[in-house]
């Protein structure tokens, strides 16, 4: 930025400004981040689209059951935990990047990643529990809207460990190379961004729906 | 083997020999058509060998003016496909009085009003729009490619992939009968226990991927990789409507791809988010739709404002009059577009206080687009002015779109609304505002950058004849239906009892036939253009007297656009270095670092056509199959990294000279 500002002054102040960069390359900043940060926003959208619908739906019980009927609480506040400890880990490990550790990395992304799959081992526990007490997702709009936005945050999870798995294969292959540190970036505001909105889950749908 | 029902219906689904269309005389007409149609193309690509660089040059290309020239064909080829549906329908509705039927039967009839919306918008005007944007934008900015090349290549093939499924209904199955936004009940598996509406969601769903990554690419290459010197308030203003529109796309296309992946999970899995009952709610769909739905029609209208704004300002040989009044006029229509959707179903009957709203905001919005308006006129006012034929198109868009403009402020009342709603006062309406707006907007930016692209102008009087064809065909065609609409005729009618209604759909129907001249015009002139080429040859790289910076390249601009990045002091830079008496670097010339090309990108989107056909057949294992090979294939291209390579400045320097050379032949 700074440089910018200093060639367009150095420029208007000369008589026959430079027009061409022909002494040095222009390299313009990397735009992964912004870029990988639009991606999130634009699915933080979906996420949002998903909540609308919950909260216009969620009341909607057509005579079945009710939040408090369902929710088990102690279950969803020990899968929270997982969740939350996952991103602890994942935080971790890019400490353990930064110091250019391969080792230590590796085995904290592993950490993450059995966090991450207890987290969708009691999701799926949770909701075969639901199906079976005949409340599946096609007993009333308000199961319609709860499956699809606590499913549709398990769907992401279950790409985050892919992609997780897919990084540690390339980390232990080519090391911690400049490419594979920025995917690892990626891939940790990926996972923040699920534990921020699994918290927005917690509250809105299991707190307030055990509230009534 | 053969008689065994359920390996049969695991192994084609719901795909039987019934499912193709025999029995439908125009449509069996049409396939054998495309056919003989293909089979040449085919035999002509094999003929002249033109497999390899095909592959090599085109489908695997990165380069965003190749993409970008990629989406325009697309789109040409698509608005040829949306056209024929749109005469189809005309001629139907001006003979099917008085008892007689047509001849289009009502199911074949609702497919073709979906299929022509649907079409327009999203493998038409969608396609123009990227593809204008894609080629311009980095070469506005002084950018050598966009920010994510990849992704650019794999977005365009979604946006085919998603062509080629809408297409494909055309010959197995059928495409939805519920209107091109599909609204529940309607689009529910009760009602439409079909395929059409699963192709219909497939299609958008395929090609919707594709839109999001690209939006998200033109702000990431917007925001990041403008030219040294080129702050925000000196950008050409095509690149301001470009990033308005791409920050629209990326806050509005996720809520269509959530939307519509809920009505597939209440038609694939029972679910009731919009059925009739069990708490389902249909109006959440519409509500929902349209929140996506009209930020799309400033994502199509935005970069025609833009086009007009480069095109007014260039053939007046003036400083665009307000560009900062108009960096904010595009602002604020960005904004406040999301907040007038509920205009669209006043009906819904939400109450008075929320219409009030909803109308009022809508009301709103037409001052910032009257502000660009005048900003227009005062380009034009005192300037020098070309009639070429880019600025042709924009005073016809002027004119037009002033008039679309003004129904709209009608349609905003709500009590109006109330008599005018889904009649053909609204179908006059939108079409005012999209071919004016936007298609207009198209054909001038194709008149105006096919030099850029190609390297010779397009003949400008056919360009006139094709002009002056739509311009009047659209008020032929068009204006009945206002006339219609206030007598209060629905759309989406196959047939009427009223005698009296006939002469209004007979002159719109020779207006549609107006238009189809004006398309035909449009390929004469690019036919006549080919053969006079030398004739019409451009060898400084700046035919119009050009303000931005793609005209500071040659025509066409070799493929890393800039030897040198330029700097920036103005907001019209070409022209501030054309006026400062820039010179052209002759010599110095350094390797270019560009990114390398990749097949990836095609084959997901190949791999794209056969999950959405599997899911809309009930194909289970095929659409299985091809998911893991997706995410396979996602995964294995991560794992190359070897991306990028340099332009050696032996290469460089060899195609700046031959440049050189021809700037000197040409003075």
């Amino acid at each position: 930025m700074i440089s910018k500002t200093r060639t367009h002054q150095a420029a208007l102040a000369t008589e026959n400004p430079e027009f061409y960069l022909t002494d040095k390359d222009h390299h313009p900043e990397g735009s992964t981040m912004l870029g990988f940060w639009l991606y999130l926003m634009s699915d933080c959208l979906i996420f949002a689209t998903l909540f609308a619908v919950y909260g216009v739906l969620g009341r909607n019980y057509a005579a079945g059951p009710s939040p408090a009927d369902l929710f088990d609480l102690p279950l969803v506040a020990v899968n929270t935990a997982m969740l939350l400890f996952s991103s602890i880990t994942y935080g971790f490990a890019m400490l353990w990047m930064a110091r250019g550790a391969k080792l230590q990395t590796l085995s904290w992304l592993a950490v993450t990643g059995v966090f991450g799959a207890i987290f969708l081992a009691l999701e799926l526990y949770e909701f075969s529990h639901l199906i079976h007490a005949g409340a599946g997702p096609q007993r009333s709009a308000f199961l319609s809207s709860f499956f699809t936005l606590v499913g549709t945050h398990g769907l992401h999870v279950t790409f985050g460990i892919v992609w997780l798995i897919t990084l540690m294969v390339q980390v232990s292959k080519y090391g911690l190379t400049q490419e594979n540190q920025r995917r690892l970036m990626c891939l940790s505001m990926f996972w923040h961004f699920l534990d921020v909105v699994w918290i927005g889950v917690f509250s809105f749908v299991y707190l307030m729906g055990v509230l009534g | 083997m053969f008689s065994n029902p359920d390996l049969m219906k695991f192994i084609f689904g719901r795909l039987t020999l019934e499912s193709l269309p025999f029995h439908e005389p125009i449509l069996v007409v049409t396939f054998i058509g495309v056919m003989i149609g293909a089979i040449a193309v085919l035999g002509l690509i094999t003929y002249y060998r033109f497999w390899g660089p095909l592959w090599r040059d085109w489908i695997t290309s990165v380069d965003h003016k190749k993409i970008g020239i990629m989406y325009v064909i697309l789109a040409i080829i698509m608005l040829v496909r949306g056209f024929s549906d749109a005469i189809m329908m005309r001629i139907q509705q001006a003979i099917a009085f008085g008892g007689h039927e047509g001849y289009l039967p009502p199911h074949h009839y609702d497919q073709i009003f979906t299929a022509h919306g649907v079409i327009m918008i999203f493998f038409v005007a969608m396609p123009f729009v990227t593809g204008l944007m894609n080629f311009v934008v980095p070469l506005q900015i002084g950018a050598r490619d966009v920010a994510f090349p990849f992704l650019n290549n794999f977005s365009f093939w979604m946006t085919v992939a998603g062509a080629v499924i809408v297409m494909m209904s055309l010959f197995i199955g059928e495409f939805a009968k519920t209107g091109w936004l599909a609204y529940p009940p309607l689009s529910g598996i009760a009602y439409s226990p079909d395929v059409g509406v699963d192709y219909y969601i497939w299609g958008l769903q395929v090609a919707g991927i594709g839109t999001t990554l690209s939006g998200i690419n033109l702000i990431a290459t917007i925001v990041k990789m403008r030219a040294p010197g080129m702050t925000f308030m000196k950008m050409p203003i095509f690149t301001w409507t470009a990033l308005a529109t791409n920050i629209l796309i990326v806050a509005s296309f996720p809520v269509l791809t959530a939307v519509l992946a809920l009505l597939s999970l209440d038609r694939y899995l029972g679910m009731n988010f919009f059925t009739n009952d069990l708490g389902g709610n249909p109006m959440m769909y519409v509500n929902l739709i349209w929140i996506w739905g009209h930020p799309e029609v400033y994502i199509l209208v935005l970069p025609a404002f833009g086009i007009f704004s480069e095109v007014v300002s260039t053939f007046s040989s003036k400083r665009l009059f307000g560009y900062t009044s108009m960096v904010y006029a595009t602002c604020v229509i960005m904004i406040l577009s999301y907040i007038v959707w509920l205009h669209h179903f006043f009906t819904m009957g939400s109450g008075a206080s929320v219409n009030a709203f909803f109308g009022i905001t809508t009301m709103i919005i037409s001052i910032p687009t009257g502000a660009k308006l005048f900003n227009w006129l005062f380009t034009m006012y005192r300037g020098r002015i070309r009639y070429e034929v880019p600025m042709l198109w924009t005073v016809g868009f002027m004119v037009t779109f002033t008039i679309g403009g003004m129904t709209g402020v009608m349609l905003a009342i709500p009590p109006a609304d109330f008599v005018l709603h889904n009649s053909l006062f609204l179908i006059a309406h939108f079409h005012n505002v999209i071919i004016g707006g936007v298609v207009f907007g198209v054909f001038a930016g194709i008149n105006y950058w096919f030099p850029k692209a190609f390297g010779f102008k397009l003949d400008s009087f056919w360009g006139k004849v094709s002009f002056w064809f739509w311009q009047i065909g659209f008020f032929f065609a068009f204006m009945p239906l206002y006339v219609l609409g206030l007598m209060g005729v629905t759309r989406r009618m196959s047939q009427f009892d009223d005698p009296s209604l006939q002469i209004w759909f007979s002159i719109a129907a020779f207006g549609a036939g107006l238009i189809a001249l004006g398309i035909a015009a449009f390929f004469v002139q690019i036919f006549v253009s080919i053969r006079n080429r030398e004739a019409l040859r451009d060898l400084t790289g700046d035919p119009w007297d050009g303000r931005t910076l793609e005209w500071a390249t040659s025509s066409p601009p070799p493929e890393y656009n800039f030897a040198f990045t330029p700097i920036v002091h103005d907001h019209d830079s070409w022209y501030d270095m054309k006026k400062r008496g820039h010179t052209r670097p002759l010599g110095g010339f350094r390797p270019i670092h560009m990114p390398r090309n990749t097949g990836a990108g095609f084959i997901l989107a190949m791999i794209a056509i056969g999950f959405a056909f599997g899911m809309i057949w009930h194909i289970w294992w095929l659409a299985i199959i091809s998911f893991v090979a997706m995410i396979a294939v996602a995964i294995g291209h991560t794992f190359n990294y070897n991306r990028d390579f340099y332009i050696p400045a032996e290469t460089v320097t060899a195609t700046e000279n031959a440049r050189t050379r021809l700037l000197a032949g040409q003075s």
